[in-house]
């Protein structure tokens, strides 16, 4: 049990579990945040990039190994430019405190592509977070045991923190992504 | 044995009890509760897609407005978010002052909080006005700095927008004499009301494991047994300067929590009188005046910031592509991950036990919904 610096899970995980991490960005971790200029968005390698059927697997792994018992934040981040809709997990040692350990998910935008399995059954304390990363991102999570919209209506259609929902118009009137 | 049928009923959205407009959707059997369903989004303004919108500056008073008890708590983790990001310098002086305002907050929203839980018990109105009175007379020392009683916006990148001055620290001391006392009435009222023990002992019980995998945090973790206090994982601001303890209860239940909150007022008061007595004087300034705060660009990246704020763990996660306004803005607001632990708590007690262990959880729905 030991706390982990950062970037150094993509290391370990190199070496330990090859099979989880995305192999789009499986090179050396690199901080790339000068090359990028103003209006760009930015995709930081910096952490371990895990594929979205690997998740629950490292997030035991991280939680058995290193004693990460503590899952805080599950954030989504829609990149349009890049295509991707990323999932930021943050946990924390809860026995010995420190900085968090960001894990994250890199997933297409489109119906098909986003899907990632739930960590609910696991740990309970992702089922909001999770129902709304499908209410404003429309991230799916199989095995979640309640995946409904919970701030917008049922009957709502799309999903309003994507990049490209309108912004503007009637909120009566306007057509939500149908 | 007689089968009897299942009924659904609906607390809420409209009930005093549920602290503002929040749905429980409970499965009862008779008097006790078979499931628990939480139905959010009353309060829904999408504030996230508005922290996109703003420019930096514009976002710290809708911040303000997500846990409106805790304006103060809630600028300072903001403020610290953008201060990561943008890689901006805060005076000490500036830090022990939010580490001051921090403090206040706690006790007046713990003073409150329980108030509104002994009320929902049927204690009506004597702690609750006890905890009022208190709170009122931070609030007037919050008015005095910042100008508004709740809606702070005090603190700014790289600072606090105005300083404190003599008046506000005799004040203080004045205010600070009076706590102590506060804290032994409320204590001696309450903790040993057979009918607060018999309403809140074995009442709601969250386990220490369950309690870490629901993700809980501030006085519902602690409260479990879990001695996590950021202050103390993951020091900011001052915070490693100070000696206070983390109180932590045994068995997780109402009255735990309880117990803890009013160990934490006493914890507050501490940190209160050593950051008064170690406050630097004015000459290192308030504020860093290289900050451009109408036009500040933080650079391409990412931050994750967090504080105590009394209700849990309150972190901004901020995404900037460069620009003046934030790329992603997610708020991680403590009463919101902190009510998962609802229908678990709430499994196999009462109806009226229901509106207890709420109000013992400490939700505030304008951060709930965000």
């Amino acid at each position: 049990m030991a706390l982990l610096a950062r970037g150094e899970l993509r290391s370990i995980l190199q070496t330990q579990l090859p099979n989880v991490l995305d192999s789009r960005w499986d090179t050396q971790a690199t901080d790339q945040v000068e090359a990028h200029g103003e209006g760009q968005t930015v995709l930081l390698d910096f952490d371990a990039v895990v594929k979205a059927e690997a998740i629950v697997e490292v997030a035991h792994f991280v939680r058995d190994t290193f004693g990460y018992d503590f899952l805080s934040n599950i954030t989504a981040v829609d990149y349009l430019k890049q295509g991707l809709i990323e999932l930021v997990y943050q946990f924390y040692n809860a026995a010995e405190g420190g900085p968090d350990l960001r894990v994250r998910v890199r997933i297409g935008r489109s119906p098909e592509e986003c899907i990632v399995p739930s960590l609910t059954p696991t740990w309970p304390g992702a089922d909001l977070q999770e129902r709304e990363a499908y209410d404003m991102y429309g991230v799916v999570f199989p095995g979640h045991p309640n995946l409904a919209r919970i701030y917008m209506w049922d009957e709502f259609k799309g999903f309003p923190m994507r990049k490209d929902f309108p912004k503007t118009g009637d909120k009566y009137t306007h057509v939500t992504g149908e | 044995m007689l089968k009897t049928e299942e009924l659904q009923i609906n607390i809420g959205p409209q009930h005093p009890s549920t602290h503002g407009v929040f749905r429980m959707l409970v499965t009862v059997d008779g008097e006790t509760l078979v499931d628990l369903k939480p139905v959010f989004g009353y309060l829904h303004r999408n504030h996230e897609q508005l922290g996109e919108v703003n420019t930096y500056l514009q976002n710290m008073p809708f911040t303000d407005r997500l846990d409106y008890f805790n304006s103060m708590v809630n600028n300072h983790a903001y403020a610290r978010t953008i201060e990561t990001l943008a890689g901006v310098e805060v005076p000490e002086r500036a830090q022990y002052i939010r580490v001051i305002m921090d403090e206040l907050s706690r006790i007046l929203n713990h003073a409150t909080a329980m108030g509104f839980m002994l009320g929902d018990m049927g204690a009506w109105q004597t702690a609750l006005l006890w905890g009022m009175r208190e709170r009122e007379k931070i609030l007037d020392m919050f008015e005095y700095v910042s100008g508004a009683r709740m809606m702070c916006n005090y603190c700014r990148f790289g600072g606090v927008v105005r300083d404190i001055d003599d008046w506000f620290i005799t004040e203080l001391k004045k205010l600070m004499q009076g706590l102590p006392h506060y804290f032994d009435d409320f204590e001696g009222l309450l903790l040993n009301s057979e009918i607060l023990l018999a309403r809140a002992r074995n009442i709601g019980v969250l386990p220490k494991e369950l309690a870490l995998a629901y993700s809980v945090t501030g006085p519902v973790l602690r409260g479990s047994g879990v001695a996590y206090d950021i202050r103390k994982a993951e020091p900011y601001a001052v915070y490693d300067r100070f000696k206070f303890k983390v109180p932590v209860g045994t068995v997780g239940d109402v009255y735990d929590r309880f117990l803890v909150r009013i160990a934490e007022m006493r914890e507050s008061y501490k940190i209160l009188e050593q950051a008064l007595e170690q406050l630097p004087d004015a000459t290192g300034g308030f504020i860093n005046p290289k900050v451009k705060q109408q036009s500040l660009k933080a650079p391409a990246g990412e931050a994750y910031a967090r504080v105590e704020s009394p209700k849990g763990e309150l972190g901004f996660y901020v995404v900037s592509d460069g620009s003046g306004s934030a790329y992603r803005y997610k708020v991680r607001a403590p009463s919101f991950i902190n009510l998962s632990a609802l229908a678990d708590m709430c499994k196999g007690y009462t109806i009226a036990d229901v509106v207890v262990i709420l109000g013992s959880i400490d939700i505030v729905m304008g951060e709930v919904d965000r």
